[in-house]
């Protein structure tokens, strides 16, 4: 009950919050000019090289580009992906 | 040799006009000898924030086409000794002029004074491309909302693309009483989402609005907030450390102020 009230809470609701996660989600695609089609191609061939080599959940990948800031303190894009693993295959061990 | 400096932000009605007139003032008032070019052509604006409306002759096409010279166009604001403007057409369009000639212009304006700013027509077409073309440093001002964080994160980057790679933000317009309830983003939640350096803070102030319905810059004003920052602004310009102010506290931004340079409300 506690946390049904702290989730719907002052914090997580407060205009703010929203406007910042809905700038950072519209900004990533501004800077990277790439669309959600363009993310699902790259996302979709990854997961036709690396299937070879390991199981994961298909659902579970997150793939987007983001901004990162080096050791200069520059700000840049890069490419994330994190593909949780199930399994590696047994091709995967032995290569390597 | 001056410097120029354009003022620019992507969307319009953000206060980029007034950061212009309000900088320009203040960096006079500080003996400098400041000239405000007004690059929004057909939309000028930059003479009737400033008061100096009737006082127009000549205009930027008119230099550029060779019509007048360039001291004839400039006009002298009797108010703060050294500020002067460099009026925008109004009855042509952006593409009377190419970046090359507003580069050349801007040359020869840094030749006879300190600071040259440039106001940017709103925009990222031909009049955002003059307006940089000839730009030495770079203002980027915006407003804490998702449209003008947006637009200016845009900006940012076109800059860069233009050889202006760190531009400084001044966020305008801030409400302290909003972004204590959490409805209005904060300092550190607009320079976080845009990674640029903080040139300045302006509070949302009822004096802009009184002091523009004059035609009186707000820098003039010495009991308005705005105006105080908009001189903190240029102090920071000469590359004096003034801090920005530091509104995690109880106090209200505006009591901060009022007490901390003794205006008290009485």
């Amino acid at each position: 009950m506690f946390d049904f009230f702290k989730f719907f809470g002052k914090e997580e609701s407060s205009s703010k919050n929203i406007a910042k996660e809905r700038l950072k989600l519209v900004l990533i695609h501004d800077r990277a000019n790439v669309s959600p089609k363009f993310l699902d191609m790259i996302k979709g061939d990854i997961i036709k090289v690396i299937s070879d080599y390991m199981e994961f959940d298909i659902d579970e990948i997150d793939i987007r580009i983001t901004k990162v800031q080096n050791e200069d303190s520059e700000y840049g894009s890069a490419l994330i992906a994190n593909i949780p693993i199930k399994k590696m295959k047994k091709i995967g061990k032995n290569t390597g | 040799m001056g410097e120029v400096y354009v003022i620019t932000s992507g969307k319009g009605g953000v206060g980029k006009t007034t950061t212009t007139a309000n900088i320009g003032a203040a960096l006079a008032m500080e003996g400098k000898k400041v000239v405000l070019l007004d690059a929004d052509i057909g939309l000028r604006n930059l003479d009737v924030v400033l008061g100096l409306e009737n006082r127009i002759v000549y205009d930027l096409i008119d230099v550029i086409e060779g019509t007048c010279r360039l001291k004839q166009a400039l006009v002298k604001d009797k108010r703060f000794d050294g500020l002067y403007l460099m009026p925008a057409a109004q009855t042509r369009d952006k593409n009377a002029i190419s970046p090359k000639q507003m580069q050349d212009l801007c040359k020869e304006l840094k030749q006879e004074f300190d600071y040259v700013l440039i106001d940017c027509p709103a925009g990222i077409e031909q009049g955002f491309k003059n307006a940089v073309a000839g730009a030495d440093k770079a203002i980027v001002v915006t407003i804490p909302e998702v449209s003008a964080v947006r637009d200016a994160d845009r900006i940012i980057g076109l800059l860069a693309a233009n050889d202006l790679p760190y531009p400084q933000l001044i966020i305008n317009r801030l409400r302290i009483d909003m972004v204590k309830r959490g409805d209005m983003m904060d300092i550190d939640d607009t320079i976080d989402i845009l990674g640029v350096d903080l040139l300045g803070v302006v509070p949302d102030d009822e004096d802009i609005v009184v002091s523009t319905n004059k035609g009186e810059p707000v820098v003039a004003n010495e009991n308005s907030l705005a105006g105080m920052t908009f001189r903190n602004i240029a102090k920071r310009i000469e590359g004096h450390a003034i801090p920005i102010m530091d509104l995690d506290t109880d106090d209200s931004l505006i009591d901060k102020l009022k007490r901390l340079f003794g205006i008290g409300k009485k």
